[in-house]
């Protein structure tokens, strides 16, 4: 692989690194997330004994970070690219590296280390051992083995890696101002860089994620998409109209999805007290739970024939 | 005899963990062979990122054949129990001997047991070391069942003779041992083939491996030291960071940087604790400023361009982690000096301390009132330990301590100079959380004392209202650390405060009640003596890592005024230094006697004897000497017991000693006459009145 010129080679060389490593080139998920774990690639199909392996970039989304584009580093819409392998292979650290080379990282000059940085999510009631994998001195993947998705133990276990990519990006592509960083190639006909492509919105969503949203509407969405979850996994897990087993675990999951990003909203609206955000992460853990049970009841999550 | 070779490799091992792990995997081996007969004559220990080593020199080759004689029932006892007998001792009922005992026949069971091959036994030791090794925290991997702090990939187990090497045949979840290791990950990839420790140990040196962590960590200190001192300058010493990055190195490789000039005016602490937690740099100081000038970072290996790529990498990464640090700096500098720290101390109203303990701002309302409680006491100005309590908090809510919470106290130092407030009150903001461990500095200004102690005690009155106390191992807001800090505050700056009585404790629970609801109403009885009793407890363990006995202690904490920690030390300090002399545990003695004596006298005759010895019933020399004595050194000990100079009432007890021995060694107690028996007995009473004053001697051991 050439050196990377921009944003989207490094994207590029990843997808096609993993898809030769054999892993599925999955699309993003079709809805707002804060991380690329949130994804049910990752989530429902750490679960269960189902072996898998898919690759993905997902637009990720932290209120909290919004800096109306003016940070060199820092944004409210990101972009993590995401590996899950399960079981994890016996070499998915020298395959770790390999994607390191890809996108023009050369273990000869660079000084790669694994340095102990465990993973927890309270809200996807998750956890897992690893590492975070610095690059002369800047972390540039997290690397985790998962050992709990929803409150079940992960059997067998899926190794996970994920990529933030604008820091990666930077790095590679030696650029201290990520605005400042190209997008697609700089002698395309109309070169775009990082900014171009985000600076206007980040804008726009920083003053309405931290002043406009509407806390009362957010609530009440909040409200709305724990009880449509509680309601789609009450079904009975046989469809009256089919006679088929169809559990509805990854509808009931979009629901604890939205739930979990309305709660990222409504903490950079600033309404969400120290004692009631425990609460609120408890509630999407919950909600997560239960997704995470049905899913296990599901012929994909290892229903038992 | 052989050696024996273990390498555990694996996926990169916490830094934190692998001394312990080193040392857990030698005493779980070596204890397992012992245990099984299997003695060796020395171990080595050894660990890096990837692998723990264990080397055994001179192990048995097998361990002995033992042999042991079990008695049984008689011959002639029921079946069933003679079978029992057999089957507890593991032979066939047939194989039981019958032997003559004198008192009959009785069956014995010889249990022959042939020793075992060492190979075999390592086998099963190391199996069970792996399978049950402690680590603080472990996982599973892939689809196997097998847990390991992160994935275990080879097990090299070799038994070293002089006529070769034997692998010692172990399968774990589909894990063979061998005799094949690998080099450096980077430098060095690829298997390679070991006989034994020696061998081992050279070819991972080639392999660019070092597996002693004291040999990494003395090269990296050097090279550092050196690379500083080729500069003019000098490494800070970090000993905790140079542990943790020669357990993140097989091949250490020390790289010196600059730090961009933009940057040099930051306060030390901040650049330091920046790259100390984030980038885990070794910080390089001009010794002349005392100002922070460049790094040290260590790689993990060497390249063709010497580290300059890696060098320029790292330095990028600190100029973003130091641009974000100048940044927070600027904004707190403006805060500081154009609104006097005030809009944080304003945000501290929305900071939650403890739910039921209210917001950092009624935590602060109340240090402040308490401080300013105690100034006279420690000798500070009321006005400036208020003024600095209020102070104390407000960098909680600055932007740097936001993002290195560890500079709380040290940013509100820099800050509160910065807004123009006077010295002691600004070094006051710093040191209020002092001292943080047993071995931490005590803050001695008076301000600083006052706001110290009104933030501990603060603490602890706080959580003893709302009733969580620490138990056991969980003390999840340090309170055992804050008790230890009153009591070090205390004593060592010689502070006279008697916490119950001067209604300290008390004051702080008045002030927690007004602050608080559902705390009902101030009651200084309620817990006051509770709290006394954790800070008396926390004083003993102290005092006995000082090396006074705890008994010593109680006979102290017995007296009157053991709200007063200084004297209560004092007290227990003299009595500790007195009793190791050859008086003081004789003159114990002595009391103890009299004591006896006299408790069961006044048991059996319903009395007290407690006053009118007279010297003029005195009949033997021995008793005059003892009236004489006591004449003499007991107003020398009211008085030095006034004076609370423990030192000298217990030299002036010594002096009873000699005529106290005399008198129990010459005088019968219980007389004929009622009249020299009573006097004796109330002369008795003399001795323990005194001894008593100054310690309750009852509580001493021996």
């Amino acid at each position: 692989m050439s050196q990377p010129r921009c944003f989207q080679d490094i994207i590029l060389a990843l997808q096609s690194y993993w898809a030769e490593a054999g892993c599925a080139i999955l699309q993003p998920y079709d809805m707002e997330v804060g991380a690329g774990t949130f994804h049910p690639a990752t989530t429902l199909r750490a679960l269960g004994p189902g072996h898998w392996a898919a690759a993905y970039v997902q637009p990720s989304r932290r209120p909290t970070d919004g800096r109306y584009g003016d940070s060199p580093n820092r944004w409210q819409h990101y972009y993590q690219f995401q590996v899950i392998v399960k079981p994890s292979p016996p070499d998915l650290q020298a395959l770790y590296l390999g994607s390191l080379r890809a996108i023009g990282i050369d273990a000869e000059l660079h000084d790669i280390r694994f340095v102990e940085d465990d993973w927890e999510s309270p809200t996807l009631g998750a956890w897992g051992l690893g590492w975070e994998v610095w690059c002369d001195g800047m972390e540039v993947s997290q690397f985790t083995y998962f050992q709990q998705v929803g409150g079940h133990d992960c059997h067998p276990v899926s190794g996970e890696l994920t990529y933030g990519l604008e820091r990666l990006a930077m790095y590679v592509l030696g650029y201290d101002d990520g605005n400042a960083m190209p997008f697609n190639p700089p002698d395309a006909p109309i070169p775009l860089t990082y900014g171009d492509v985000f600076r206007e919105a980040e804008a726009q969503y920083a003053r309405w994620n931290f002043d406009v949203a509407d806390t009362e509407t957010l609530l009440r969405h909040f409200v709305d998409a724990e009880a449509e979850a509680a309601r789609i996994l009450a079904e009975p897990q046989t469809d009256p109209r089919t006679g088929r087993h169809i559990v509805m675990a990854q509808p009931a999951y979009d629901q604890a999805i939205k739930a979990s990003h309305i709660f990222n909203l409504l903490d950079a609206r600033g309404v969400i007290s120290v004692t009631e955000r425990q609460a609120y992460i408890g509630r999407v853990r919950a909600l997560t739970r239960a997704c995470a049970d049905a899913f296990l009841a599901t012929d994909a999550g290892g229903r038992a024939a | 005899m052989p050696d024996l070779l273990i390498e555990l490799f694996s996926e990169e091992i916490p830094a934190r963990m692998q001394a312990q792990a080193a040392q857990d995997l030698r005493r779980l081996v070596t204890d397992n062979l012992v245990e099984a007969g299997l003695t060796y004559a020395h171990a080595g220990a050894f660990v890096t990122p990837r692998r723990l080593t264990l080397a055994l020199e001179g192990l048995l080759d097998r361990s002995p054949d033992t042999r042991e004689e079990r008695k049984g029932p008689k011959v002639g006892a029921p079946d069933k129990a003679v079978e029992g007998f057999a089957r507890g001792a593991g032979v066939a009922p047939a194989d039981l001997e019958r032997r003559e005992t004198g008192k009959g026949e009785v069956y014995f069971a010889v249990i022959q047991r042939t020793g075992r091959p060492a190979a075999e036994i390592v086998a099963e030791v190391l199996e069970q070391a792996i399978r049950g090794f402690p680590w603080p925290k472990s996982m599973r991997w892939g689809a196997g069942t097998l847990r390991w702090v992160r994935p275990l990939h080879r097990i090299v187990c070799v038994l070293t003779r002089e006529d070769g090497h034997e692998i010692v045949p172990l399968e774990l979840d589909g894990i063979v041992a061998g005799d094949v290791t690998e080099g450096h990950r980077f430098m060095a990839p690829g298997e390679i083939r070991v006989t034994g420790f020696d061998d081992y140990a050279a070819k991972l040196r080639r392999a660019k491996v070092l597996i002693d962590p004291e040999e990494r960590a003395g090269t990296i200190w050097n090279d550092a030291t050196n690379l500083a001192f080729a500069s003019g300058a000098e490494i800070v010493e970090d000993r905790a960071l140079l542990t943790e990055v020669a357990g993140l190195v097989e091949w250490p490789v020390t790289l010196m940087g600059r730090i961009d000039e933009g940057y040099l005016d930051l306060p030390p602490e901040v650049l330091q604790t920046s790259m100390r937690e984030h980038q885990k740099f070794f910080s390089v100081r001009d010794p002349k400023s005392g100002r922070i000038t460049r790094f040290v970072t260590v790689a993990n290996r060497e390249t063709a361009d010497d580290g300059a790529t890696i060098l320029a990498g790292n330095q990028r990464v600190l100029a973003a982690r130091l641009a974000d640090a100048a940044f927070f700096w600027r904004n707190d500098l403006t805060v500081a000096r154009e609104a006097k720290m005030q809009p944080w101390i304003d945000n501290l109203a929305s900071v939650t301390f403890h739910a039921k303990l209210g917001t950092e701002a009624d935590r602060t309302a109340r240090i402040a009132a308490l401080a300013r409680e105690l100034a006279p006491a420690v000798g500070a100005d009321p006005d400036a330990a208020e003024q600095a309590a209020k102070l104390a908090k407000a960098d909680l809510t600055s932007e740097m301590v936001y993002e290195f919470p560890e500079l709380q106290g040290i940013m509100g130092q820099y800050y509160a100079r910065e807004a123009g407030f006077p010295d002691d009150v600004a070094t006051a903001v710093a040191e209020h959380y002092a001292p943080l461990g047993p071995s931490d500095t005590v803050p001695t200004a008076p301000v600083s004392v006052a706001v110290s102690l009104a933030e501990k005690i603060d603490k602890l009155t706080g959580f003893w209202a709302i009733d969580e106390k620490p138990s056991g191992s969980k003390d999840p807001y340090a309170l055992r650390r804050a008790a230890l800090g009153v009591i070090r505050i205390l004593i060592s700056n010689d502070l006279r405060v008697s916490l119950l009585e001067d209604r300290i404790i008390s004051k702080a629970d008045l002030l927690v009640a007004e602050n608080e609801d559902g705390i009902s109403g101030p009651d200084p009885d309620r817990y006051g003596p509770d709290l006394l009793a954790f800070l008396h407890d926390r004083l003993k363990v102290h005092l006995r890592d000082e090396g006074i006995r705890h008994d010593v202690i109680d006979a102290c904490l017995a007296m009157p005024g053991n709200d007063d920690l200084t004297l209560l030390v004092k007290r227990a300090r003299a009595l500790g230094g007195f009793l190791a002399t050859e008086d003081g545990t004789n003159l114990v003695q002595g009391f103890k006697r009299a004591n006896n004596i006299l408790t069961q006298a006044e048991e059996k005759d319903g009395v007290e004897y407690s006053f009118g010895a007279d010297a003029k019933f005195a009949d033997t020399d021995e008793e005059r000497a003892l009236f004489a004595a006591l004449d003499a050194e007991g107003p020398k000990i009211e008085a030095a017991m006034r004076d609370e100079d423990f030192a000298a009432a217990m030299t002036s007890l010594a002096a009873l000693r000699a005529p106290i021995d005399a008198f129990f060694e010459g005088v019968q107690v219980n007389a004929d006459t009622q009249i020299v028996r009573r006097n004796r007995l109330n002369l008795l009473s003399r001795i323990r009145g005194l001894c008593l004053d100054v310690a309750d001697l009852t509580r001493v051991e021996g």
